[in-house]
Formats: C-alpha cells, structure tokens, sequence
C-alpha cells in the first residue's frame, strides 16, 4: 500500500491494493478451505452448540431481511388488485395472474403516454450500449497511457479525475447544462451519452490504470525496442491481454449507467428519458388509484438487467466492486 | 522507474482531450457553479455580483437547515449502520457456514440494484394500508406501525433502513475479502492463548482490516452526499421538508425553483464540506505514506 505520488508507474493508493487483495482471496477461498479442514483453526468446532445455533438465527434473520422485500415484490406483482386490497402482502397470489406484468411492460402510463415500461427499457438500451463502450475505450487508452507513457502533466490530469469521482453531480450539474444548450445537444442522446462517458472516465481510468500497471513493463519495453508506437502496442500488445478488466469495466458500466437516475433526468431529454425515470414518474407521479401489482411488475423489469448481469457474472461482480471501490 | 524516457510525441498528444474534457467539464464547471454563488441569478446566470448574499439567504432557509441536519442524521445511522451489520455478515460468512455462496448472493444482490428501485420497493412494504404493518396489525399486534416514509418523525429512518438494506452487501463484500486475507497463524496462536473469537475479531482482525473499514467510510459517505435518487423514490422529501437532503435541495432549485443562485451556493457548500472529508483522507492515504518511504 505504499505510492511515490509522483510516478505515473505505481497503481493509486487504497482501491489498487483492494482490488489485488480481494482477487487473491477470491481465488484462494477455495483451496484455503481444505486446508483449514484438516489443520485446527481456533474457530468455533463445527459441533451444534449455542453459540451455533446463535449464528445460523443471526443467518436467517439476516437472509430474510434481505429477500424478503424481493419475494414480497414478485407476490405483489403476480396478484390482482382486489387481492391486493384484501389480502396480506405476504399471502401467496391465488392465482399467477401475469396481467400486470404485460400491462407494465407495454400499457403502463406515465402522464399522457401510456406505452408501458417498455419504452424506458429501449431508451436504456440505446443509452447503455454506447455509453459503455465509449467510456470503456476512453478509460482503456487513457489508463494505458497512464501507466506505460511517461507524459509531462499526467499526474495532475489524474489526480483531477480522482477527485472528480468524488464530488457529488450537483456542483457540475448547472454548467453543463448550460454549455450543451449552446451547442445544442442539449436534451438529445448524444448529449446523456457524453455525460456518461465523462462522468464514467474516472473510475474507468482508474481500474485500467491499476491493470495496467501490474502487467510487466518488460512487455512494453520490448514492444518499444521492436519499434512499436502508441496504438500498434496498446492495440497488439496490450489489449489482447486486457479481457479480465474488460469484463470487470462492462459489468460496473452496464450496471451503472443502467441504475443512473439523476444524469438520465438532466440531460437525456423526454424523448429518451432511462428506465429508472419512466419507473419513477410511473409510480409516483400516478393520478387516482396505484396497481401496486403493475408498480411492482415495472420496478422488477426495471432492476432485471442489473440483476441478470450480477447473477451472471457472480464472482467478478465482486471483483469489480473492489476494483471499483473508489466509486460511489 | 523503467519506463522509457523516448519522446512519446503520440501518447502527449492522445492526452489532449483527455486535459480538454477534464479543464472543461468538471475544473470548468466547477469553477462556474462557484461562481454563479456570488451572483443574484434566478432563471437565467446574471452577472450582477452579490457577494455572499446568496450564502446568507441559504443559511437563513429552514429548509437548507433541515436538510443538512438531515444527511448527517442519515449518515451517521447509514455508514455505522452498514459497517457493522456488513463486518457482522462477513464474520458470520467466514465461520464455514453452510450454503454460503448462496448466502453471499443473497446479502450482496441488493446492491446491484438501483437506489430509485429500492426506494419504490420499501415505499411499498411501508405503505400504511397495504403494507407489512397491515399484515402484522392483522396477526394481531393492533399497534405495530412500519409507515415510515409518510411519517414526519420516521420517514428519515425509512431511508436510513432502505439505505441499509441496499449497501451493507457491499461492505459485506470488501469484509469478507479482507477476513480472508488474514493470516492462519494468528488464528493458531489466539487458539494456544485461549483468547475468545469474538474479542480477536474486535482487537486483532478489526485493527488489520482498517485500510479496508476506510474504503468502506469513504464509499458510504460519498452515497450519502450523492443521496437524491433514494430520496425521491422512497419519501420525496417528505412528509414535508422531514426527509429532504442537501442534494435534493440544489436540484430542486436548478430546475424546478427557478433559484439558480440559490441552488449554486448551496453545491458550493456541499463541495467545501466533501473537500473538508475528502483531503484529509488524501493526505492520509497518499502523503503520508510517501514521507514514510521518503525517510528509508
């Protein structure tokens, strides 16, 4: 854990040596675990006593607290209002009644409109896609230069994005605003995508930064005495080492970007307005009586990508939230 | 440091709008919010200069008063809240407990999800009719009350909880990757000295697991300043200013209030108060470490 703030080479402070750590220990749970099956650890034996009896309650008030309003939203969701009404929100549904899930998804109202969730889900899409590619190569090349080229200034450039991943939005909000009105992308995709790719860079730079930096720099001196530039080495050299943190940079952008709520709501515009606001102002913003079961069926859609991406991934989700660490 | 000292003329150049993007969207924008603090704007940016009457003007407002008590109520109760409840699970997942990538998932899905449905979901079990206190009021505890987000007193908890539910996996997770890392050997030697787990954890793993307990401040705290979209879809700020957030006020004055000068000065005193957090983290974390190596 220790940094010269002054070389471009060493890997920031605290979030580099997490992300180091938490993968090792990652990958040694495993072997770790047989080994502390045959030697004698000073942990508590694995008979039934009460202290064992105490942790496993703790497990299962703990695991219930976090399902519970999980398993509660899916019930909610699958029921029909007069249930709703008379029934406990924790009743099973009588039947599984999927009406609100396809009102949700294609007839939900926001206000006038009245095309469903589904509109958000697109709008998301077409926000994601590119905001995560563009961020990721932003945060590739820049990471890269980081840590390989030796250019006047790098530090401080650095550092301003360090801090910048700091601040909360509101203190840049204004302005810029103001600016992408004077160049007139205000409100349009072009314009939520670049704030994401500004406001993604970062924490982006920063994990290709720490990768880069733990690869050999015997590589990249060998690429530089066969006479390799820039681009050709970062694009033969260094990327096709680079599929790990790839992974770990789509899993935090998807995720993300996908879950922005405040930047979707400044600058993306009505017209393509995320999933995240469409779902808000379908919940809280609705006129006479709530279908709690079709609020409850656009909140899953809402967090089912997020959810996908983290049950898929699993382990390097993990990874990625230590990589990560330096965001909020 | 080995690396080449050859002229990089490409890689100068590919930082230039890397420089131009950070000068402009976030020094730039930075320094304009700033200065739109110091001006009389309402709608529109107007450079009539107004010195600090705008900070006064916010510091007079019961509102902005309420709204600062409020983040460090909330963040007082969120970041102990999930630091202890996450070290606890970490330390309960690495007793060799049964199912426990299973568990880990199951601690650690909340946070793959997004603060606005989080909010959505406990403005749900909240709800004072329909809701889990209609459910328990019906097993028969008549007085049992769990509507929170509509409840003047108790609506800033109901964030403090949801907030909870969603971040304590994360602090789970960096724990558990921490717990890992300690070494056999002093598991070994607190066995030969008869020292109870409980009090190794609290003395020995929780001292070694401070880099990673910082992390975890610093990640926390930084979701309490940014909290605005958790407020918007659990409470509105409401009843109310009850539950209203420093972030939610300078937005509320951006776009809906029309108070830009206003809105301005208060992201300004925001910016100071992180700034306040934030250097003395820095310091600790960057230079004092490079005096040290400096003095080998």
């Amino acid at each position: 854990m220790s940094i010269d703030a002054t070389s471009s080479r060493e890997p920031p402070k605290g979030a580099s040596a997490l992300a180091f750590r938490s993968g090792s220990a990652d990958d040694r749970a495993t072997p770790s675990r047989h080994r502390e099956r045959s030697a004698t650890r000073g942990r508590k034996p694995r008979r039934l006593t009460i202290g064992r009896i105490g942790l496993y309650g703790f497990v299962a008030v703990a695991a219930a607290f976090f399902l519970l309003p999980a398993v509660v939203m899916v019930l909610t969701s699958l029921k029909t209002m007069p249930e709703i009404r008379e029934g406990s929100i924790f009743a099973l549904p009588e039947s599984f009644d999927l009406t609100a899930w396809i009102k949700a998804w294609s007839s939900a109202c926001t206000g006038l409109d009245c095309e469903g969730i589904r509109v958000g889900f697109w709008n998301s899409v077409v926000i994601t896609v590119p905001s995560t590619i563009a961020s990721i190569a932003a945060g590739a090349i820049l990471g890269y230069a980081l840590s390989f080229w030796r250019v006047k200034g790098a530090d401080v450039l650095f550092a301003i994005l360090l801090l910048g991943a700091f601040l909360p939005y509101q203190i840049f909000l204004y302005p810029m605003v103001r600016a992408f009105s004077m160049v007139g992308l205000y409100n349009t995709l072009a314009c939520i995508v670049i704030v994401h790719v500004i406001f993604g860079l970062p924490i982006m730079t920063l994990i290709f930064r720490n990768f880069y930096a733990g690869l050999p720099v015997e590589l990249f001196n060998a690429a530089r005495v066969d006479g390799g530039g820039f681009f050709r080495i970062f694009w033969n050299v260094m990327l096709p080492m680079s599929t790990p943190i790839l992974i770990v940079a789509a899993i935090l952008q998807i995720t993300n970007i996908w879950n922005d709520f405040i930047l979707g709501l400044v600058f993306a515009g009505r017209e393509n307005l995320p999933m995240t606001v469409q779902l808000n102002n379908v919940v809280n913003s609705t006129y006479g009586e709530r279908e709690y079961n079709l609020n409850m069926a656009a909140t899953i859609l809402t967090a089912a990508v997020p959810l996908l991406v983290y049950f898929v991934s699993g382990r390097w989700f993990v990874r990625g939230i230590a990589a990560g660490a330096v965001k909020g | 440091m080995t690396a080449p000292r050859k002229r990089p003329s490409t890689a100068s150049l590919m930082l230039v709008p890397f420089w131009l993007v950070v000068l402009v969207a976030y020094v730039g924008t930075m320094l304009w919010t700033v200065q739109i603090s110091f001006t009389a704007s309402k709608l529109l940016p107007v450079d009539v200069y107004v010195g600090f009457d705008q900070y006064h003007r916010l510091f007079s407002s019961t509102r902005w008063l309420v709204s600062m008590q409020n983040a460090v109520i909330f963040g007082v109760l969120f970041i102990t809240g999930a630091l202890v409840l996450g070290f606890l699970l970490a330390v309960v997942l690495d007793q060799k407990v049964r199912f426990e990538n299973t568990l880990r998932t199951v601690f650690l899905y909340p946070y793959a999800m997004s603060f606005i449905v989080t909010g959505l979901i406990w403005q749900w079990l909240m709800n004072p009719g329909l809701g889990i206190q209609k459910a328990v009021r019906d097993w028969g505890f008549e007085s049992f009350s769990f509507a929170w987000a509509v409840d003047r007193d108790m609506a800033l908890y109901a964030l403090v909880l949801a907030g909870l539910w969603q971040a304590s996996g994360l602090v789970m997770a960096l724990m558990l990757a921490g717990l890992r890392g300690v070494d056999e050997e002093i598991w070994k030697a607190s066995r030969i000295d008869g020292i109870p787990a409980w009090r190794v954890y609290l003395f020995v793993v929780v001292p070694m697991l401070r880099p990673l307990i910082l992390t975890a401040v610093v990640l926390l705290s930084i979701s309490v300043v940014k909290a605005f979209d958790l407020v918007v879809a659990l409470t509105n700020g409401g009843p109310g200013i009850s539950s209203d957030m420093p972030a939610k006020f300078v937005m509320d004055n951006l776009f809906t209030r029309q108070n830009i000068g206003l809105a301005t000065a208060a992201a300004t005193v925001m910016l100071i108060t992180v700034a306040a957090v934030l250097v003395p983290w820095i310091y600790s974390e960057y230079f004092r470490k490079v005096r040290a190596g400096a003095a080998t």
